[in-house]
């Protein structure tokens, strides 16, 4: 129930910040969490909802990593 | 280390016990369909969607609010796209907004500060409507309202709780094995506030996130707990989800808002399953009602045993026949991210 | 200038409107003696006729206007049948309180359009009514058909399926404008016609064109199943999307399969002509993102193979693809 997309902070003024989703720029409300410029962050509704550990490319990458076998 | 096509060979030659795994988000039904996940696994693992869709759960009598508001003279709705298509008692926004009522889509909550701040003789109502992804940003809006002095905006309220709803399914249905749990509710959660459920219920609550990989690596893990008789929680978002979760929108969210029973369209009655405007604040909600309605499924639905997992969509009899898209009985169908109108989108009715 | 009801009376103020906005910017010889209806030259073979409203707001967004689509929607509509489009008529509503340099500027945008698909624009009208400023066209047009059996229910099986380039820019521009989304992407409105062109002229036997509009790739595949009594499979890595339109469409949960183009095609051509065709569509002006994305297969929906090798039946679209947050 949560469309919410990854992003990257390039801008902070405040409460709100510009990020940049594949070449789209909106901004947002970084009021929920602490971010700098540079960090890879969770946009839901136009708010930040949270600070991704890594880029979500590179996540997909190593999630099987978490997994053990049957 | 396993990879991507050890995950997918295994789970496509499953021949254990049946398993029947709940995922509890419209966003993870979606992504199921998107990326074909039912075909890349046995059908010894049956996916079945549950209460997840905040606007399929959302009562009839809100939507009719929502349209009395837009109809007022000098009143606007503002609302997320979702909610737009769903008929109340009479009319849906869309059909309001043909005969005249006032409504805009916004993107974000927030977007409705400067509209009300540009349109001061005009009385604003925005549908805030959610799960616990959405209300911390309700509480951010009713914070920049105070803080502004804004005297023409208020929310009606419709703010559910999913996790009171997992307990509530879990003890009354029999049936379902496994929760997949939703990725971005536990963002603001946590993924801890599994560890109990797990424990209580004795079944695997695994947190996914919404890539087809990250739903076939959480799948893979509720396949193994069961192979092994283990049930507990396990974060498979750890990218998003920590285990206490976001510590401000908890926080802000518990300053603004406490909870409340609601009624859940399709299920009835939860305790303390949604959250409503704190009374010191009672100000900025626009009529938010939590008296119990009654509303009784139409003839022949069965929308509930679609919501609670007993059915899937194809099995109730009206699916593709009386009830469509276009044609909508049932609040399942009457969303296009209900579990029936996404099922009705992908598998082409019952052509 | 603003545009009052004495401009669609029929006497001074409309007769300026026609000849310094109109005759100026549609400029030929047909249009010019302004009958009462526009006398043609012989049209050769089968003529392709058809018409288009468009009520697009706002009138202006990234890579076009209003009057573009007006020109594009119906040359292509012509184009797809394997016809050259050869007039068209205009036919506008205006709301009083439009900008003559508004209207100006849309006109501009059609001659010019106009020229390239080279078409004439030989019949016009216009109305004003009240209200706050829409501007409302309607176009109509003529084409002679240069290929003969282009039909959506020519479809066989084996064919191959050819899209012409990237999906979803147009839809995404128009919303970016409306959900104040900063972004580079620019609608692909654009002329079919040098596509069309090139396929005939390397002698394509081409089964089936259409243009993908509202309702996107997913809608007109669904035509094409239910039509020509068919399968479709596509496969997901094959689409080509750009990485801008994708962002946008996470940004609001839209799906890109669903989205509106103006400027994009799908031709259906036999299998052994795959490889020409798709040069052929390449070397056009427009065509150079194309790619084969799938084929007519036996069954009667549409299938796509996901990136994951997964299956997913792709459906038309219901209601309006609005934006979601659930």
């Amino acid at each position: 129930m949560c469309v919410a997309v990854p992003g990257k902070i390039i801008e902070i003024n405040g409460d709100m910040a510009k990020v940049d989703i594949m070449n789209n720029i909106c901004e947002v409300n970084i009021k929920l969490v602490s971010a700098k410029i540079g960090d890879y962050v969770l946009i839901h509704a136009g708010c930040v909802l949270e600070v991704l550990k890594k880029d979500m490319a590179e996540e997909i990458l190593s999630i099987f990593s978490e997994l053990e076998e049957i | 280390m396993i990879t991507l096509q050890q995950v997918k060979d295994e789970l496509k030659s499953y021949n254990g016990r049946k398993i029947k795994i709940m995922e509890v988000c419209g966003t993870h039904t979606s992504s199921i369909f998107k990326n074909g996940i039912r075909s890349l696994i046995s059908p010894q693992i049956q996916l079945i969607s549950g209460p997840g869709c905040p606007v399929c759960v959302t009562s009839s009598a809100y939507i009719d609010k929502l349209v009395e508001h837009s109809l007022k003279e000098n009143c606007c709705v503002l609302t997320f796209g979702d909610m737009m298509k769903v008929k109340g008692n009479k009319l849906s926004l869309t059909e309001a907004k043909a005969t005249g009522g006032n409504v805009r889509i916004l993107y974000s909550p927030l977007s409705s500060i400067k509209i009300a701040m540009e349109n001061s003789n005009t009385q604003f109502v925005f549908a805030a409507v959610g799960f616990e992804t959405t209300t911390p940003i309700y509480s951010l809006l009713i914070e920049e309202i105070i803080k502004n002095k804004i005297k023409n905006l208020k929310i009606l309220t419709s703010l559910k709780t999913i996790i009171p709803a997992l307990s509530f399914i879990c003890d009354n249905e029999e049936n379902i094995d496994a929760f997949l749990c939703p990725g971005h509710v536990s963002v603001i959660t946590g993924s801890s506030v599994y560890n109990d459920l797990a424990k209580k219920y004795n079944k695997p609550f695994v947190v996914g996130g919404f890539e087809g990989e990250h739903i076939l690596a959480a799948i893979f893990e509720i396949v193994r707990q069961i192979s092994n008789n283990e049930h507990c929680m396990k974060n498979m978002y750890v990218n998003a989800v920590s285990n206490e979760g976001n510590k401000k929108a908890i926080e802000i969210t518990r300053k603004y808002f406490c909870s409340t029973d609601d009624y859940w369209r399709g299920i009835g009655v939860i305790k303390n399953s949604a959250l409503k405007l704190r009374p010191e604040y009672i100000e900025y909600d626009a009529g938010s009602d939590f008296a119990e309605s009654v509303e009784n499924n139409p003839k022949g639905c069965r929308c509930t045993d679609v919501i609670l997992g007993r059915i899937n969509p194809v099995e109730c009899p009206l699916f593709g026949k009386t009830c469509t898209p276009l044609n909508a009985i049932g609040p399942c169908m009457v969303s296009t991210e209900g579990a029936c109108g996404i099922w009705y989108k992908n598998v082409g009715g019952n052509k | 200038m603003k545009i009052d009801m004495s401009h669609g009376s029929g006497g001074k103020q409309t007769s300026n409107l026609i000849n310094d906005i109109f005759l100026k910017n549609f400029d030929n010889e047909i249009l010019n003696k302004l009958e009462d209806a526009a006398v043609l030259d012989d049209i050769k073979g089968k003529i392709a006729y058809t018409t288009d409203s468009f009520v697009v707001t706002p009138l202006f967004f990234n890579g076009g206007n209003i009057g573009s689509i007006a020109v594009c929607g119906t040359v292509n509509d012509l184009s797809m049948m394997g016809a050259i489009p050869k007039y068209l008529t205009a036919g506008f509503i205006i709301e009083e309180g439009a900008d003559i340099e508004t209207i100006d500027e849309i006109a501009r945008t059609m001659g010019l359009i106009a020229k390239e698909a080279n078409v004439k624009i030989v019949a016009g009208d216009t109305k004003v009514i009240e209200g706050k400023g829409g501007i409302y066209i309607n176009t109509s047009g003529i084409g002679e058909i240069a290929q003969n059996g282009v039909s959506i229910s020519n479809c066989q099986k084996g064919d191959v399926i050819i899209l012409s380039g990237n999906l979803g820019d147009h839809h995404a521009a128009i919303m970016s404008k409306r959900m104040e989304i900063e972004n580079n992407i620019m609608s692909d409105c654009a002329p079919l016609t040098s596509i069309v062109n090139n396929l005939i002229e390397n002698n394509i036997n081409i089964h089936c064109m259409r243009d993908i509009t509202r309702g996107g790739l997913a809608t007109v595949l669904n035509e094409v199943a239910s039509n020509s009594l068919c399968g479709v499979e596509i496969y997901e890595e094959l689409l080509p999307i750009s990485n801008e339109v994708r962002g946008f469409c996470n940004i609001l949960g839209l799906d890109p399969l669903y989205m509106a183009n103006e400027g994009k095609m799908i031709a259906v051509v036999p299998q052994n002509k795959a490889d020409i065709a798709l040069e052929a569509v390449r070397k056009s002006k427009y065509g150079k993102n194309a790619q084969i994305i799938g084929k007519i297969v036996n069954g009667k929906s549409v299938n796509m193979i996901t990136a994951l090798k997964g299956n997913r039946i792709i459906d038309i679209l219901y209601g309006e693809g609005l934006p979601r947050i659930c």
